[in-house]
């Protein structure tokens, strides 16, 4: 092969005669149906956006589970930073994808803001710091939603507030764990699932280890992938293979990003801030240790103690099904509002916001 | 959000602890704080929400590609 730079390397990944080659193979090898989901927001987007779904043999089932950060976010958690926005002198920082998700009684805070609240969006922790630095009058809070990818980004970004000294930085820790919300999928006796397509950046960070449970216990192959239509291909290659020799294991794909114990650096930072603990996610509900919250003396950087708010078990939206779409139990275009009135520009459920959710991916590519 | 995406590495600046990467033309400065081994002028590393995770292993992806073509016996776990 002449790949010279890495650039090259990289493109070769997405080579249509691969594709179709990969693809021959697999309709020939498929023993019989295969209902496979990925657990990542990433792919279910490369999976739409490459013409794969379109792709792939009938017999293949793709299912979309709980890896979009903010289709996970529960409907507490949404009213208690919507709270958060409405109180004096706070200034909340957010990803983007939060800003239109509705709250409880069908506001966002991209109303809130409309209402006269101080919403920023921002594209990493870091630039919230910055944030708070130079309002140092007001109280800036970030929103810190995202799995083991992104709870290091703001774990450093904590230590680094609090290095500097800096006060007036406030974190409200929603981050959530992949592997206990995987184990409580497949112990959901109506969750129907053959494989799992693992999630690349997340593994990126916490290895091949924490899933070994998934073939040791549940006997389910699971393959950590990269997003190219080549990795996906092959992982569902690799599944195969595992279906005719009645071996499910934990592959991992992705190894150019993935190294087997992860990183250990980007752990350790995450274990210093944060401390392991009970989670609400949407559709799935209260899952013991799948969350993250501030630890030790870095409880002071915590929003809700330090501004007096809690996260309630709220009721889902009504009428919204992305509790079903998130465990692959319906698909998005089965939920009685999907396209009207739920749609991208007046999403109903979270799933219809981001673009990485489920609901939102089909409503784009599938219909 | 969730999206992470591989970048060139541009430059280094150890003592703010950021690089300037760059991909297709864009161009952003990331944190170097998570990073488990540096990584160096012309590496490609993956990029999320303002931070580095990793560097790209390009043996890594070399030796991939060539088992796409080669078939596959992937190490298993
Ligand atoms: S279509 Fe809308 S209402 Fe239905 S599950 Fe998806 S986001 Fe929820």
């Amino acid at each position: 092969m002449a790949l010279n730079n890495a650039s090259d390397t990289l493109a070769k990944f997405k080579d249509p005669v691969l594709c179709r080659n990969l693809l021959d193979k697999i309709r020939a090898e498929l023993p019989g149906p295969l209902a496979f989901m990925e657990v990542c927001g990433t792919h279910t987007v490369a999976i739409f956006q490459s013409g794969l779904r379109s792709l792939l043999p009938e017999e293949i089932r793709h299912l979309s589970g709980p890896g979009c950060p903010v289709c996970v976010t529960h409907e507490g958690e949404v009213a208690a930073f919507l709270e958060l926005a409405r109180k004096d002198n706070v200034i909340i920082a957010t990803f983007g994808d939060l800003m239109r998700v509705p709250g409880p009684k069908g506001t966002s805070l991209k109303q809130a803001q409309a209402e006269g609240c101080r919403i920023e969006i921002v594209y990493s922790a870091f630039d919230a710091l910055a944030l708070a630095r130079k309002n140092p009058e007001s109280r800036v809070v970030f929103l810190g939603v995202g799995f083991e990818t992104t709870a290091p980004t703001v774990a450093a970004t904590i230590k680094v507030a609090k290095e500097q000294g800096l006060e007036n930085f406030l974190v409200f820790a929603m981050h959530k764990l992949v592997p206990p919300a995987l184990a409580a999928l497949l112990q959901d006796p109506e969750v129907n699932v053959d494989a799992l397509i693992l999630p690349g950046h997340v593994s990126t960070i916490i290895g091949v280890e924490p899933y070994r449970f998934l073939a040791d216990q549940h006997g389910v192959p699971s393959i950590i992938t990269g997003f190219e239509p080549l990795d996906i291909l092959q992982a569902l290659l690799l599944i195969i293979d595992q279906r005719k020799t009645g071996q499910p294991q934990v592959v991992n794909q992705y190894s150019r990003a993935v190294a087997d114990d992860g990183n250990p650096k980007a752990r350790e930072i995450m274990a210093e801030v944060f401390t392991i603990s009970n989670a609400l996610w949407r559709g799935l509900g209260r899952i013991p240790e799948s969350g993250l919250a501030l630890a030790g003396e870095y409880q002071r950087f915590d929003a809700l103690t330090t501004l007096d708010v809690q996260v309630q078990d709220l009721p889902p939206l009504p009428g919204c099904r992305c509790g079903d779409v998130l465990k692959g139990k319906m698909q998005p275009t089965h939920c009685p509002l999907f396209s009207k009135p739920c749609t991208p520009a007046t999403p109903v459920g979270p799933c219809m916001v981001s673009t990485e959710g489920s609901c939102a991916a089909y409503y784009k590519y599938a219909l | 959000m969730c999206l992470a995406v591989p970048m060139e590495v541009k430059h280094i600046n150890s003592e703010l602890n950021v690089a300037d990467v760059e991909i297709a033309g864009v161009k952003r400065q990331v944190r170097l704080d998570i990073i488990d081994y540096p990584a160096a002028v012309g590496d490609y590393v993956i990029v999320h929400a303002g931070f580095a995770l990793r560097r790209l292993d390009r043996e890594d992806a070399l030796e991939t590609l060539k088992l796409f073509q080669e078939g596959l016996n992937l190490q298993v776990h």
